[in-house]
């Protein structure tokens, strides 16, 4: 299992990111933190240049309906649509739901504990390369 | 002060305690603050130690060193202000909220920017997209702070603008508005937050290096202290510091150490620092640790007072006042069974009530699931209005003081955040501190352990790792129109359009000009201002003169 977290938009929040990156870090995932301020396309860019085995990112200002579904536009547009996108944030139930629908593998609430999200990238973030796992 | 007697202690322990605890041990084996700060089972007036001194320690309220509060008469005299912060969609939007708020018997405003314009960013910028009126209000020209005031005599309330990076500009628009609705600057009341410090190490939101940031700030100290003396300059925040998963200690730490930070920038700036010091003003966050939070304020009162006296040699006692606004912690709140925030942030403004605070904002239920509705809005400040009217704790000044408990754990917590004031002495400074990544490794390091306590059950948080319920129930939450970000541009766009195109190149022009120099940036600022310049235009500026910030993130 590896595994990246890349933090997207305007946003100034890490708490979260660097807490789930430290967390996914230390059950032994490779973990590449981009930092703060990225755009869908840094957040693409990167991840193929890295080729990770995931995408997780982070959102609190609201904005998801308008990131999330930008990245995973990007990602199919460059060939990249098999690595799987998981999101993190305040983000309402209804959204929830279209963001599911529209590809994006799982969304965590705040209250999810790292343990939780741990054991999720476990199960479904297979490594592509047999990157070590935990 | 009466002691009790010697031995009566150890006879206690060994007569009452022990064989109570041998019959039904206590519930842990260890107890502690939210901050894991361990703490005792029982205090009594030899924890106080023959050094505590009341006298000393707490002098009387009005006087040095303030524990007891700021004010001869606190709450008695005036209640604290009450002040939501309140911004979202359009200006037009927000107008309407404050003009509610208002009409409900809030006494302050209380301005909360969206994304983009906290990072200096226009509407129509590439990275805004998505942005616009989502987290707080829009503001791209004087157009749209017109519109946010319309109908509001800025003479007579107080308003406080959350606003960092781009506060000059922000600040100076508020002064154009007030000067179009003929009120004198002279009489504004108001506070901008303007601490970009504690946005390097928690916050995140910045434009510019610490260091042109910095002399921004002392312009802005300068500027207000000859033409706007009542304004408070800077409202130097823990809030966000805690926020970022900082304990309570290292809030009180880093946020005196970024106060020690502006004043002496200040200094250095030339300033005098009875000239600067009366107009900062505090931001702390209040927590669930109902005593913890109560006495990190009555230790910061304390610490700030002997800093100003002592190391500064302030001389006037408006100088070592320390003021605060208090937020309750945003980052307690659940989104499992919201209601219960409701009881959550009561307790919390009750802290800060005794704590002493000048004003205070109450999170509202749903704030963990997006911007509050009215309706929340509405029980957040009825929940402050029955703290002030019904519940009586404003009646006497600081009734916690002589507590064993409470002045020890006030003792230790000023003993500790000394500490790290010292450590960042030694580095250099806080901006050194920060340029190595002190504060934030610290918190970060926080942040996690707290994190892992909340997983492994050591911590208990109602509804999310104890008393869990399946209840899918949420609040309805306030939905921002995906409109809001469109017409936004359309009004932008007209303003480009409309403006006196050259009285707005030469008043960009000027204003790079005197970034370049040494000169004061406000009055090239509100020229800009005046002439319509956009938020991102005035950074836009500033931005090839004095860089751009890149942070090293820590993990």
């Amino acid at each position: 299992m590896a595994d990246k977290i890349l933090r997207l938009g305007l946003d100034g929040h890490d708490r979260g990111a660097k807490i789930v990156a430290r967390a996914l870090r230390d059950a032994g995932c490779e973990v590449i933190y981009t930092g703060l301020h990225q755009t869908p396309e840094m957040v693409v860019n990167t991840a193929i240049q890295e080729d990770v085995d995931a995408i997780c990112l982070s959102i609190l200002s609201g904005a998801h309906n308008t990131l999330l579904p930008k990245v995973l536009r990007l990602l199919k547009e460059k060939g990249a649509a098999d690595i799987p996108l998981l999101a993190g944030g305040i983000i309402p139930d209804e959204d929830i739901t279209s963001l599911k629908a529209s590809g994006v593998l799982e969304v965590f609430t705040p209250g999810a504990s790292t343990g939780d999200i741990v054991a999720y990238v476990r199960r479904h973030v297979p490594g592509r390369r047999g990157a070590v796992g935990a | 002060m009466a002691k009790t007697k010697a031995g009566d202690r150890q006879r206690w322990t060994e007569e009452t305690l022990l064989p109570a605890i041998e019959k039904k041990p206590e519930r842990d084996t260890r107890f502690t603050t939210v901050s894991d700060l361990a703490i005792d089972r029982l205090y009594a007036p030899e924890d106080l130690g023959g050094a505590w001194d009341p006298s000393r320690d707490l002098g009387m309220p009005g006087e040095f060193p303030y524990t007891r509060g700021i004010h001869p008469t606190m709450y008695r005299g005036k209640l604290w202000t009450m002040r939501q912060f309140s911004g979202f969609g359009s200006a037009a939007d927000t107008n309407r909220r404050y003009h509610y708020l208002l009409s409900q018997g809030q006494t302050g405003l209380s301005v909360a920017f969206d994304l983009p314009t906290l990072m200096g960013r226009d509407s129509d910028d590439p990275m805004s997209e998505g942005e616009v009126g989502r987290e707080g209000v829009a503001i791209d020209t004087l157009a749209d702070m017109e519109a946010l005031f319309q109908g509001i005599p800025l003479e007579k309330v107080s308003t406080s603008m959350t606003i960092n990076s781009p506060a000059s500009i922000l600040w100076a628009m508020y002064l154009v508005v007030a000067e179009k609705q003929g009120a004198p600057w002279s009489r504004l009341d108001g506070t901008i937050q303007n601490d970009i410090l504690k946005e390097y190490i928690a916050q995140k939101e910045w434009i510019y290096p610490p260091r042109p940031s910095i002399r921004i700030i002392t312009d802005i100290m300068s500027f207000a202290a000859e033409r706007v003396p009542r304004w408070n300059t800077i409202s130097i925040s823990g809030y966000h510091i805690r926020e970022a998963g900082s304990t309570a200690i290292q809030e009180l730490a880093f946020t005196l150490a970024d106060g020690v930070g502006y004043v002496e920038a200040a200094i250095e700036a030339g300033l005098d620092v009875d000239q600067i010091a009366p107009r900062l003003s505090f931001f702390f966050n209040s927590h669930n640790d109902f005593f913890e939070e109560i006495c990190k304020l009555r230790a910061a009162r304390r610490l700030w007072a002997k800093l100003m006296r002592d190391r500064f040699h302030a001389k006037s006692p408006r100088s070592w006042m320390l003021r605060t606004h208090v937020q309750t912690a945003g980052c307690s709140l659940t989104a499992q069974q919201a209601y219960n925030n409701i009881v959550r942030v009561t307790v919390q403004a009750l802290a800060a009530v005794l704590g002493g605070t000048q004003s205070l904002h109450m999170n509202s239920l749903d704030e963990t699931l997006a911007l509050p509705t009215e309706e929340a809005v509405t029980i957040a400040l009825r929940t402050q209005q029955i703290l002030a009217e019904e519940s009586g704790v404003s009646h006497t000044i600081d009734p916690l003081a002589g507590s064993y408990f409470v002045e020890t754990l006030t003792a230790r917590m000023e003993a500790q955040a000394f500490d790290y004031i010292r450590r960042i002495d030694e580095m250099g400074g806080i901006v050194s501190a920060i340029e190595r990544g002190f504060p934030q490794k610290e918190i970060a390091d926080a942040a996690y352990t707290y994190q892992l306590q909340i997983d492994r059950g050591e911590k208990t948080i109602v509804g999310v790792n104890r008393f869990v319920q399946d209840d899918k129930r949420r609040p309805d939450t306030l939905r921002i129109d995906p409109a809001v970000e469109s017409e936004q541009l359309a009004r932008l766009a007209n303003v480009r359009a409309t403006r006196d195109a050259s009285r707005h190149a030469k008043a960009i022009e000027g204003l790079a000009a005197t970034a370049a120099g040494k000169g004061n940036l406000m009055p090239a600022i509100v020229e800009a201002v005046r002439a319509y310049a956009t938020v991102g235009e005035i950074c836009g500026a500033l931005k090839p003169v004095f860089g751009e910030y890149r942070e090293q993130s820590v993990l």
